[in-house]
């Protein structure tokens, strides 16, 4: 199975965030969790449908990630661009906090 | 499911009668389009008040002859996307002057009272948990409007100018 | 410039007081997602990659000096200091919160701007001509009729729920500066043998997967029953529109697929029967007009010796009169393009800093006027001769003096996989990687008039299908790939463009667009010769074996 982490936009403010560890939802990428297996997975889905029950966050789901070298990087551009921000303006989005 | 008029619950006298269902005997009914068309004259002869319940795919212009036989027509809005129900309630209201009630049932939203009021619905059908205080916000949210509508009530454009 | 009354404040201060409502009963669980989406929509509030993301309009694209203060302002409060002028005459704000976009449209109705249905399926934001009022081969001011749209439209009970969005804009000139002919109506005004106003319906234009060029629908429709008129299209279409595939609900598939006749007569049909009822007083008309009245503009000689000393003297100042400035139609003024395609910057985007000087400026030499065009450009309409080389400065000093109006660096380009949420491909770096491929301004000008136009999926948000050059975003196993097309036109020869063949890969796009650009310099016929005139006589095929021979 292709390793997943969930992610959605929190619901007050729009910030992307993703499932971390314990109760929380990370603003960063690297703090993510990683769902290697499908009960992994099954349990973070679990966790995001709840969030989105709870009014926490909007429009939670699983995207396909690898891990190199414990760093956690998203398959797709799209999700590239939404973990870092703009690829045009570097100083804006998460990237700019870097 | 509750019926709502002028922002407050009424009782509802009225039995949606499903196509294959049989008629009770007396009593005022609801039939879809299907069936009032398959049995019309019975329908039409039949000594109850009747109703007609339109699909949001099903213009009133369908049955316009027959409008005058109905005291409902109950307009469907599967999803609250499907806007049709709100051109087929204003054609009943101007196009065929139509007086009786226009319910709306299905997919109503909160916001969308105030549209379907000035559109010529004048009764609502929905859950029992929906909350009143959405019919008594469509009546103030807005204070007047720019278009005419089945109220009657004077535009900006006509108020601007006494 | 129109100023609202009692009525429109009360409008739009009650619409501000309503979505404070359906904000809370989000936050506060009484509404879902689905149920909640359609109406922040309809406030203009997306969600998009990054963050929510606020539309505001800016109607007819006419703003006074504190509206775009205000737009400043809201970029600088509650944004990240910018804001992205768009195609249909409209800023785009890409990080405001939930939580607080009720104040921003509270802060937005003092100066009776709104976001009222910049997106939904509703009746959208009415475009114009931005040289409205100072061109002088108008028939007249157009603007009042958008504004009597907007109104009309505005809050409308029976078409806020229609199968899709609906773009209505309005010209009254024979160039289209506006493309009326992509837009699900579009209206030019006309005059009678007897010098009455009415107006020319077109039906059926726009964009998206499917792009169609309108039908002439009217030739005439008097002005007293504007609205009724187009009452009658929009009930046709609300209920007989489809509404099974969202690709195919726009107007302009009912048009195609029913035929231009059966339509146009059951919008007759329906006219006949409610012709007068949408009353549209002569006096409203008159009040309405009123407030476009021209501006006291002196008469004075038709050349200005100070410009034409500067001209003389500073060949950038030539330049940037060259592209960007064009003729008004009081003797002695001149209507005056500010450029938002910098090098290296997203086209459309300003800096608060920028707008808030582009509001002086208008205070001080353009009678308190801003113009937004659909080409992401602000446009000064009424400023004297004298006074153009001062503007020019200021500009200039501001990094919003490029002189590239029309040339090949004024791109069209949507947001694209940098923002959107529906994007395929990013947009904006391809944008900006041709801008400095052609960065050598007398190499844009020896090219003349190109307009490229680029989206970033196949939405068409940045008319690449109307672009002399259109550059589409597309996905291809995961990798961004871009289509390139020839020979659309957005204006009164409105055409689509045509697909070259295969896409190219990021890195090969610009050189792609090179090439077209060299093949055409190679066939024109001299120097005058456009390359969509060019395009137009000699075809597709030059330009296809260009592109793929050799390769
Ligand atoms: C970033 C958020 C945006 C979203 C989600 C979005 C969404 C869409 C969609 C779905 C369509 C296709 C409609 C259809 O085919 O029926 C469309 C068309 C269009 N959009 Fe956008 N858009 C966005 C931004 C923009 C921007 C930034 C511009 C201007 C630069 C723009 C201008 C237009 C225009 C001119 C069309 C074509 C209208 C037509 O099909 O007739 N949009 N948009
Ligand atoms: S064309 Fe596509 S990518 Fe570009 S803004 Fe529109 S929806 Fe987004």
């Amino acid at each position: 199975m292709a390793m997943k982490v969930f992610t959605a936009n929190r619901l007050s403010d729009g910030t992307v965030v993703y499932i971390g560890p314990g109760d929380t939802w990370a603003e960063v990428l690297d703090h993510a969790l990683v769902a290697a297996t499908a009960e992994e997975e099954a349990a973070l889905k679990t966790r995001a449908e709840a969030a989105v029950k709870a009014r926490l966050v909007v429009g939670a789901y699983a995207m396909p990630v690898t891990v190199e070298n414990g760093a956690i990087r998203p398959a797709s551009v799209r999700e590239r661009i939404r973990a870092a921000g703009p690829s045009n303006r570097t100083d804006l989005g998460k990237q700019a906090a870097i | 499911m509750k019926i709502v008029k002028e922002g407050a619950p009424v009782a509802d006298t009225w039995t949606h009668v499903g196509d294959e269902a049989e008629l009770p005997d007396g009593g005022a009914v609801i039939v879809s389009l299907a069936r009032f068309k398959a049995e019309r004259d019975a329908l039409m002869g039949r000594n109850a008040p009747l109703g007609l319940r339109l699909a949001s795919h099903e213009p009133p212009a369908d049955v316009a002859e027959d409008l005058g036989r109905f005291e409902v027509v109950a307009l469907e809005f599967p999803v609250f996307r499907d806007g049709r129900g709100y051109t087929h309630a204003v054609q009943l209201r101007q196009r065929f002057a139509y007086r009786g009630e226009v319910r709306a049932l299905g997919d109503v939203l909160w916001d969308q009272i105030p549209h379907m009021l000035r559109c010529g619905v004048d009764t609502f059908e929905v859950a029992d948990d929906f909350p009143l205080e959405a019919f008594e916000e469509a009546r103030t949210v807005f204070s007047n409007h720019y278009q005419p509508d089945t109220t009657g009530r004077r535009t900006v454009f006509e108020l601007r100018h006494g | 410039m129109y100023r609202y009354d009692e009525f429109d404040q009360a409008a739009v201060d009650e619409r501000v007081v309503q979505f404070r409502g359906q904000v809370e009963r989000r936050l506060k669980g009484q509404m879902t997602e689905e149920q909640f989406k359609p109406l922040r929509l309809m406030n203009g509030l997306y969600l998009q990659l990054h963050a929510y993301m606020l539309r505001v309009a800016i109607p007819y694209g006419t703003l006074s000096a504190a509206q775009m203060r205000m737009l400043a302002h809201v970029a600088r409060k509650y944004d990240k200091g910018y804001g992205h002028f768009t195609t249909r005459q409209n800023i785009q704000y890409n990080w405001p919160r939930l939580v607080d976009t009720p104040d921003i449209l509270a802060d937005l109705a003092k100066v009776q701007m709104h976001g009222i249905q910049t997106s939904g399926n509703c009746i959208r934001n009415v475009t114009s001509d931005p040289f409205a009022g100072a061109t002088a081969d108008e028939v007249e001011d157009p603007r009042p009729w958008c504004e009597i749209i907007r109104q009309w439209s505005t809050f409308h009970p029976e078409f806020s729920y229609l199968p899709r969005k609906f773009k209505i804009a309005v010209i009254a000139s024979e160039q289209d500066r506006a493309a009326i002919r992509l837009h699900d109506i579009g209206i030019r005004i006309v005059k009678d043998a007897a010098g009455e106003t009415g107006f020319e319906f077109w039906i059926g234009g726009g964009m998206g997967r499917t792009p169609i060029i309108a039908k002439k629908i009217r030739d005439f429709v008097p002005k007293a029953e504007l609205l009724d008129y187009a009452t009658a299209c929009l009930r046709v279409y609300n209920a007989l529109g489809r509404r099974d595939n969202i690709y195919k609900a726009r107007i302009k598939i009912l048009v195609h697929e029913m035929g231009l006749d059966k339509f146009s007569a059951l919008v007759d049909e329906e006219f006949a029967r409610i012709k007068g009822t949408v009353a549209l007083p002569e006096a409203e008309i008159a009040r309405i007009r009123a407030y476009f009245a021209p501006p006291e503009l002196p008469v004075l000689p038709a050349t200005s010796t100070a410009f034409e000393a500067k001209k003389f003297e500073d060949r950038a100042f030539r330049d940037f009169v060259r592209s960007n400035v064009r003729p008004h139609k009081v003797p002695g003024h001149a209507i005056v393009s500010i450029s938002l395609k910098a090098d290296g910057i997203a086209p459309g985007d300003a800096t608060a800093e920028q707008m808030d000087l582009v509001a002086d400026l208008a205070e001080r030499h353009s009678q308190n006027e801003i113009r937004v065009t659909h080409e992401q450009n602000l446009v000064l309409p009424h400023v004297r001769l004298d006074d153009v080389h001062d503007v020019w400065q200021a500009l200039k000093a501001a990094s919003l003096g490029t002189a590239n109006i029309g040339l090949v660096s004024d791109i069209i380009c949507c947001p694209g996989l940098d923002y959107c949420d529906l994007a395929n491909a990013r947009s904006i770096p391809v944008a900006e990687a041709i801008q400095r491929r052609f960065a050598d301004l007398e190499r844009q000008h020896a090219i003349g008039g190109l307009k490229i136009k680029m989206s970033g999926c196949i939405n068409a948000c940045g008319h690449h299908h109307v672009g002399h050059i259109g550059i589409l975003g597309v996905d291809k196993h995961g990798q961004e790939l871009y289509q390139l097309q020839l020979g659309g036109s957005g204006a009164e020869d409105a055409s689509l463009a045509k697909l070259t063949g295969a896409g190219f890969p990021p890195d090969r796009i610009v050189d792609a667009v090179e090439t077209v650009v060299e093949t055409y310099l190679g066939l024109r016929d001299g120097d005058d010769e456009s390359f969509l005139a060019c395009f137009r006589r000699v075809g597709m095929a030059p330009f296809k074996a260009a592109l793929y021979e050799d390769r």
